[in-house]
């Protein structure tokens, strides 16, 4: 009983695996864009959205979500507050 | 009163393809509609061993197309059921020996004679595939609760959009109960929630199956299984009935009954 419990613990039931690594699977088969594309992507976005607005680029996430059939494309932005330099 | 064309197809092969042509054409034709099943699979015919008619084949779907019969004369009638055909496919040649049009030409041909004419697909995702779902109206998706085949019903999904053929509805065959319980095995919910299709049908593991198939007497005419009543409910639905999903549970209380997921 112990080692069944461990074990599980450890491994994590085998269907998460299955659904964690189809999600990724599937994403990348409808859209073709794989980790790297991303990462490149962001770095990109990151460049131009820099050059008109201060943006908090620790804090971006950009990741692909699926909502029924479509895949979009979420960038998540923060800007950064620019009150505390402006001269009242 | 139209006719539909109701293609089964799967992209993985081994997924249940022709054992769910077999016994939904059958259900059908015991609710009292007038059905004739395609094999489509060109060059690797089956459909006719697993309906037990394979010592009646004369005339195949080739021999249609090449205008040496009509397809009436192609047709073998199942005597089992008061309105089921099976037109074989071919065995000694290949996918290119019939195009799209072909089958858009026989489909038509046969549409004023039946209610449902239901196609066979072959397994991938190249021209039999193609040919497959030309002429269809309506189109079933079948997948077995495992990653390759989840992803393999996903591609075929967007190809199937992309040719703009649909609606599309997903049978889920082969689920085994006592797996899901143990949490190694996806469930109709997991599958359903990545593929984003409507489910028309879950099949549970069934030993009757081949049992039903050495026999050639597809498992929906054995009122016992499990499997059989599946495909029953899914013939049902097509005509539009709503059929509660049943309780694959394999042994439950009153409580898990009563609180439990139904499929």
């Amino acid at each position: 009983m112990t080692h069944w419990f461990s074990r599980d613990i450890r491994r994590g039931k085998s269907v998460h695996q299955a659904k964690e690594r189809l999600k990724l699977v599937l994403i990348h088969d409808r859209t073709n864009i794989n980790p790297e594309t991303l990462e490149k992507l962001k770095e990109e976005l990151l460049e131009v959205i820099s050059r008109h607005v201060d943006i908090d680029s620790e804090k971006v996430k950009i990741k692909v979500n699926q909502s029924g059939r479509e895949q979009k494309l979420i960038a998540d932005i923060p800007l950064k507050t620019t009150y505390l330099h402006r001269k009242y | 009163m139209g006719s539909t064309v109701l293609t089964i197809t799967s992209g993985k092969g081994g997924v249940g393809k022709t054992t769910a042509t077999a016994n939904i054409g059958i259900a059908l034709a015991e609710l009292g509609k007038k059905v004739v099943c395609i094999d489509s699979d060109i060059g690797l015919r089956n459909l006719d061993v697993v309906m037990g008619l394979e010592n009646r084949v004369v005339y195949d779907l080739v021999n249609i197309v090449e205008g040496r019969c009509k397809a009436r004369q192609a047709m073998i009638r199942d005597k089992r059921t008061p309105e089921l055909y099976l037109i074989p496919a071919a065995q000694t040649r290949d996918k290119s020996a019939v195009s799209a049009d072909d089958m858009v030409k026989i489909c038509n041909e046969l549409r004023p004679e039946f209610d449902w004419i239901i196609i066979d697909s072959p397994a991938g995702i190249e021209r039999g595939f193609i040919n497959a779902i030309a002429p269809a109206d309506q189109i079933l998706v079948i997948t077995n609760p495992d990653v390759s085949a989840v992803r393999d019903a996903d591609r075929i999904i967007g190809l199937i959009e992309a040719e703009q053929k649909g609606p599309i509805e997903l049978i889920i065959n082969r689920l085994d109960p006592f797996l899901v319980k143990k949490g190694d095995m996806l469930d109709a919910d997991d599958i359903l929630e990545l593929l984003a299709i409507k489910l028309i049908g879950i099949v549970p593991e069934d030993e009757h199956v081949v049992i039903s198939t050495n026999r050639g007497q597809p498992v929906v005419l054995d009122p016992k299984s499990k499997a059989g009543q599946a495909f029953k409910n899914i013939a049902r639905r097509l005509l539009g009935e709503e059929v509660p999903f049943v309780n694959l549970e394999e042994k439950g209380d009153f409580f898990s009954k009563l609180f439990g997921r139904t499929h």
